[in-house]
């Protein structure tokens, strides 16, 4: 079972959401704990995985040879991200741009392109506590994080519960991350900030046809709205966590939710109960 | 003119706050929100939307199945894995063309995709640059050049001196977008250890585009061991910390009244606020 957890906006308790679901699982359930925001990974701050591999993340650029290039254009004209570009007497390749699709090095009519791997990322395989572990890193620099998170799923495990992190936004990092997902987290917070990026995330849930309820994170900092929408849209509000100084200086140390006040283990555990009903039911609904 | 991005690299520090605040307390600039996919600066300044443009962005690959004879070759070579019983996914399809260009039976076209909108808008505070990237969509670095361009061009024409943007989170393409060719990054961070692990990120983010960093401290009284050691670590970069911003629900208020806190309120964490523009609008680097 894959749970991915977003929120349009940032900084509004994915990670704290992440973590704690899967420290609370960890003895009833196998855990694997995949960190897909690439960009600014965080879940390996509180969970202090051992990392015992890696492995980089290359996309395939082309490398023209000269001595068979013709200058005869092709690649240039089929590249749709202007990565070559072809000169009288040499071939300008603009790596960085360059998606790694192949095309010009296929319909080279002279054959004369290969491709060569360009590292952008890296995904690291470890565990800790029990838990499976799996992050991806964009390197300082780079602009594609889809290709790092692409990796990262490809080799998280596809028993047991998978949680999956994912980045704030709702552009192809978020999207990539939560396809193929059996339920989707929004962690919210209810401030107009939170309110209108909230709405932002369920219309991408929807458009991707995942499965998704709300995290209502800092309850009480702002206002009712966030509440009154999920009410009126009937999206269910799965769990609640108050606004509340201790959590923020815990949050703040990296210490995670469950293990600073462990009174908090048997709400999450009753939350993952929640989601795994309405997974049960939805999908018996399909069926019938 | 001096073009001042804001960043942060994590999410939720702040950075739409003290943009908003920015906003009431510059004079003679133009507002962008490079954060087009999930804007919010919109909600503190109010804007009424004088022009609207559409962004076409990408292309997509779409098979006619009158003409397809289900050879295979295009779900062969794509490598996004887009094509599959020979109907392309949209959301995977990264617009490459390359099944459009080795069909054997022409089947394949490239459309163009109505990717989102971005606005030039009135505010109380002057004018800003937005934009609304469609949902799943790609390409938000595009969109992002495209409103600082546009920014840029207002800011030339009305001869003003500032242009100022939200950026995003992350480190990504629109992050990188949003800060190329700037002349002024302001990174606005929280004494978490989250908070100092994207700092890192994104101030190396920034001396790969060479552009200046300066440092904001926001919610700084949350841990004060936390944050000396971002004092520490700035001070090893040679990289100034601008302001200490304490933590008071006063902003999230001020956010409920759909006003920039600098407005709604006059208490510590404005001071600290316009203290932070007297120093970036001092500041003429390059």
């Amino acid at each position: 079972m894959i749970i991915s957890i977003a929120s349009g906006k940032g900084g509004t308790g994915k990670t704290l959401v992440a973590t704690s679901l899967a420290l609370s699982l960890k003895d009833r359930e196998r855990v694997q704990l995949v960190d897909c925001d690439v960009e600014e990974p965080n879940d390996h701050i509180f969970l202090k995985p051992v990392i015992k591999r890696s492995e980089t993340v290359s996309i395939m650029v082309p490398r023209v040879n000269e001595d068979k290039c013709t200058f005869c254009g092709k690649c240039a004209d089929v590249c749709a991200y202007n990565a070559i570009a072809v000169l009288p007497t040499n071939v300008l390749v603009f790596p960085h741009l360059c998606h790694g699709c192949g095309a010009c090095s296929y319909l080279c009519p002279e054959k004369a392109i290969s491709e060569l791997g360009r590292e952008i990322g890296v995904v690291e395989y470890g565990h800790s506590n029990g838990i499976a572990f799996v992050q991806g890193r964009l390197n300082i620099g780079e602009t594609m994080p889809t290709p790092v998170i692409r990796k990262v799923k490809e080799t998280a495990h596809h028993d047991g519960i998978v949680i999956v992190d994912i980045s704030p936004g709702t552009s192809c990092p978020v999207v990539e991350s939560i396809r193929d997902s059996d339920f989707c987290l929004l962690v919210t917070e209810p401030t107009p900030f939170g309110l209108n990026d909230l709405i932002l995330a369920v219309e991408t849930a929807k458009e991707l046809e995942v499965h998704f309820g709300v995290v209502i994170n800092r309850a009480g900092v702002g206002d009712v709205k966030v509440e009154e929408y999920c009410l009126r849209e009937g999206i269910p509000v799965l769990l609640t966590i108050p606004l509340d100084i201790e959590i923020a200086r815990l949050n703040s140390r990296g210490i995670t939710l469950v293990e600073g006040m462990p009174q908090w283990q048997e709400p999450f555990l009753a939350f993952f109960d929640r989601v795994q009903k309405i997974i049960h039911e939805r999908s018996s609904s399909l069926k019938r | 003119m001096n073009e001042v991005v804001v960043l942060s690299g994590k999410g939720g520090t702040g950075k739409t706050s003290i943009v908003g605040s920015f906003a009431v307390l510059a004079k003679n600039k133009v507002l962008v929100d490079c954060d087009v996919d999930a804007a919010d600066l919109h909600l503190l300044l109010q804007p009424a939307i004088r022009e609207k443009h559409e962004f076409w962005s990408g292309q997509v690959a779409v098979i006619d199945g009158e003409k397809c004879t289900q050879c295979g070759l295009c779900q062969e070579l794509c490598r996004f894995k887009a094509i599959e019983d020979f109907r392309v996914d949209a959301v995977l399809c990264e617009g490459c063309g390359f099944c459009s260009h080795v069909c054997p039976s022409e089947a394949i076209t490239m459309k163009e995709n109505l990717a989102g909108q971005w606005y030039i808008s009135d505010t109380k505070y002057g004018l800003l640059v937005h934009a609304r990237l469609g949902i799943a969509q790609e390409n938000s670095g595009k969109l992002v050049a495209i409103v600082r361009q546009q920014a840029r061009k207002m800011a030339e024409k009305l001869g003003f001196d500032y242009i100022i943007s939200d950026g995003p989170p992350g480190i990504g393409c629109p992050v990188i977008s949003s800060l190329s060719g700037a002349n002024l990054a302001l990174l606005v961070t929280e004494p978490t250890l989250s908070g100092i692990h994207d700092l890192e990120r994104v101030l190396n983010v920034c001396r790969h585009f060479n552009v200046p960093a300066l440092v904001c401290i926001n919610k700084y009284d949350i841990n004060e061991n936390n944050t000396r050691e971002i004092e520490h670590y700035c001070l090893s970069q040679k990289v100034e910390v601008a302001a200490h911003i304490p933590f008071d629900n006063v902003v999230t208020e001020a956010m409920v009244h759909g006003l920039p806190v600098v407005e709604y309120s006059r208490n510590g964490v404005s001071h600290q606020i316009e203290a932070l523009w007297e120093l970036v609008s001092k500041l003429r680097v390059r």
